[in-house]
């Protein structure tokens, strides 16, 4: 609560989430309510913009403003959920190895190294292309997991620092078990890093199903903000000159991760006061 | 000297069962595909109406390739010989071109697009992200959030913008391929200023994202430097300004270094999908080409490329920093 009250002093903050929340709310209530199909085929193939399709149709003679407003729903809910499982994991692994330190943080340590080294797109690449069908909650699934080393990293180090503190010592001799500490008197002081962590992982969770989706390991049988962009590619949009196909799911990425990176920003001057110059 | 030879083989040791393991994660994720991606693939072929005898041909050949009547580990410790004598399979679409074949002409392309674009953007960067937070006001007021702005634009959606507006709206670019089809690649004047066409538009949109994102982490780093006690110290003492800033902004730059060396590191695999966008004759066009495909060992040769780089440059900063820093040295020495 404290720390809502904190964030809210931050003009860019708020501007950051209120684009994010228009955006997410005004495409589910779209979706929920509207009757369109979005695979359903209106027009021939790039029809340009006009009265009755707003943004002309796709290279499937499809709505693209429908579309987009669908494509928006998956993409957002790919990066909440990858950045959700991302967080959990990189939180979980780094307070456990910063904790419990010793054989457990050597092990974990060098786990997160390793896939800190390995390239995490490389193997989102190799994971994709071995699952014959790729649902959008599996393909959130598989960028959470190849995405938690920095956070585990950087929470491990955080986590080290806070258990020698008073507090910490005076739950270890009410003889608090590890689980109860970590979540009682060690997570709540990294509240508002693991929340600045988690609206990055949002955001680039958002651009690794686009990007998956460029290289042709998009999700099956959905619309993503990533899928337009590949199938506008594919189809020779750019040759042909349909604008309209490409510019609208590209200028949507960008303002959603634009919004999100801008929510962080605020809030690493919230909490870093030195950054307001 | 012994210590740090010590500091070196433990790295090398690391760097070691890393690629293993980087190797055997490129081995088997794609074996977890259902079905014998070889007769999916000769099926695919007859589609194209090859004759049997050729697919007959074909399927022993990938069969006895892949040995894929042994035992995983059997093939596991084959395709680790093979890739250790550099040996990274034959495509499947370009039957019977060998991967490497492919990869070797792929890589200079992809070199020649990001290194510069990362070197030139990165001194850009730094330079700008420097002045804003030295200037404070209106010219970083306008300055961060335009940064801010294109470093939050995904660069592959930069990258179609500027296409569209530069290829196609005002026609001043070519809007696909490394250079003009009738051309053959050569090193004679035409060749490379049909090549520098090619080259300016994948180019600026690499290097536009490389200047945002540096910009707005050496700000950050001068600002938190221009505010620490030192520096108000050494104002206290009268010293000239101009030499306060040229320690603050040395200090500034160490982590900027890093960023450099990682980046220089992830450029094989760093601008796959601009290279998809551009059609350019690069890494990501080829793995691309291969995923449609479904040419398991074009995809697999291409990741491996990729996580080599980054190992290979990693590998470099630990020995460059062991030699700079020792405190680095202790600390792994510790660990």
């Amino acid at each position: 609560m404290k720390l809502l009250k904190t964030l809210l002093k931050s003009k860019k903050f708020i501007i950051g989430l209120c684009v994010f929340l228009l955006l997410l709310f005004g495409s589910l209530i779209f979706t929920t309510i509207s009757s369109h199909d979005p695979a359903e085929m209106i027009g021939f193939l790039y029809e340009p913009p006009s009265k009755e399709h707003l943004l002309g149709t796709d290279n499937f003679g499809r709505d693209v403003l429908i579309e987009l407003i669908y494509g928006m729903k998956t993409s957002i809910y790919v990066g909440l959920l990858s950045g959700i499982i991302a967080t959990f994991i990189g939180t979980t692994i780094g307070t456990t190895a910063g904790y419990l330190g010793k054989t457990i943080d050597n092990i974990l340590n060098s786990i997160t190294n390793l896939f800190l080294v390995i390239p995490s797109f490389v193997i989102l690449i190799l994971l994709s292309v071995s699952l014959r069908s790729r649902s959008l909650t599996l393909l959130a699934m598989i960028i959470g997991i190849t995405s938690w080393p920095w956070t585990a990293r950087a929470v491990r180090a955080q986590t080290s620092s806070l258990k020698t503190r008073e507090h910490v010592n005076m739950a270890k001799l009410n003889g608090e078990g590890y689980v109860e500490i970590v979540l009682k008197e060690i997570l709540p002081y990294m509240l508002s890093y693991i929340f600045m962590v988690f609206v990055l992982q949002v955001a680039s969770g958002i651009l690794s199903e686009a990007g998956l989706s460029m290289l042709g390991l998009g999700p099956s049988n959905t619309i993503s903000l990533g899928k337009m962009l590949s199938w506008a590619l594919l189809y020779e949009a750019v040759r042909t000159g349909a604008w309209w196909a490409f510019i609208p799911p590209a200028l949507t990425i960008a303002i959603i991760t634009f919004s999100l990176l801008y929510m962080n920003t605020g809030m690493d001057e919230v909490f870093n006061p030195r950054l307001r110059s | 000297m012994n210590r740090y030879l010590k500091y070196l083989t433990g790295k090398l040791k690391w760097y070691i069962l890393t690629f293993f393991i980087a190797v055997f994660l490129n081995f088997f994720l794609p074996r977890f595909i259902p079905g014998n991606p070889v007769s999916a693939l000769v099926a695919q072929m007859a589609g194209g109406g090859a004759s049997s005898d050729v697919l007959d041909k074909l399927y022993n050949s990938y069969i006895q390739e892949f040995g894929l009547d042994k035992p995983w580990y059997t093939q596991f410790i084959n395709y680790v010989l093979k890739v250790f004598h550099g040996d990274l399979g034959i495509s499947f679409s370009l039957y019977p071109t060998k991967v490497n074949t492919i990869l070797s002409h792929a890589l200079p392309w992809t070199i020649a697009l990001q290194a510069p674009a990362i070197l030139i953007g990165w001194i850009i960067g730094n330079l700008l992200g420097a002045l804003a937070a030295y200037k404070k006001g209106k010219f970083d007021s306008a300055f961060f959030p335009l940064a801010l702005f294109i470093n939050s634009i995904p660069y592959y959606c930069l990258a179609i913008i500027l296409l569209y507006l530069f290829g196609v709206l005002l026609d001043v670019f070519p809007i696909g391929g490394g250079y003009s089809m009738q051309l053959i690649p050569s090193f004679s004047i035409t060749f490379l200023i049909d090549a520098l066409k090619h080259y300016l538009l994948p180019f600026f949109s690499l290097i536009l994202v490389t200047i945002g994102g540096q910009a707005i982490g050496m700000r950050e780093m001068s600002i938190y430097e221009l505010n620490t006690d030192y520096v108000r110290y050494a104002k206290l003492l009268g010293i000239s300004e101009k030499k306060i800033t040229r320690y603050v902004f040395k200090n500034a730059m160490l982590p900027q270094i890093t960023g450099l060396a990682i980046s220089l590191g992830t450029m094989v695999g760093g601008a796959l999908i601009t290279e998809i966008v551009f059609s350019y004759p690069g890494i990501g066009t080829w793995l691309f080409n291969g995923i449609r495909q479904q040419d398991y060992p074009l995809i697999q040769g291409g990741t491996l490329v990729i996580t080599m780089a980054v190992l290979l440059a990693n590998f470099l900063i630990d020995i460059v920093y062991g030699i700079v820093d020792p405190r680095i040295r202790m600390a792994q020495m510790e660990e």
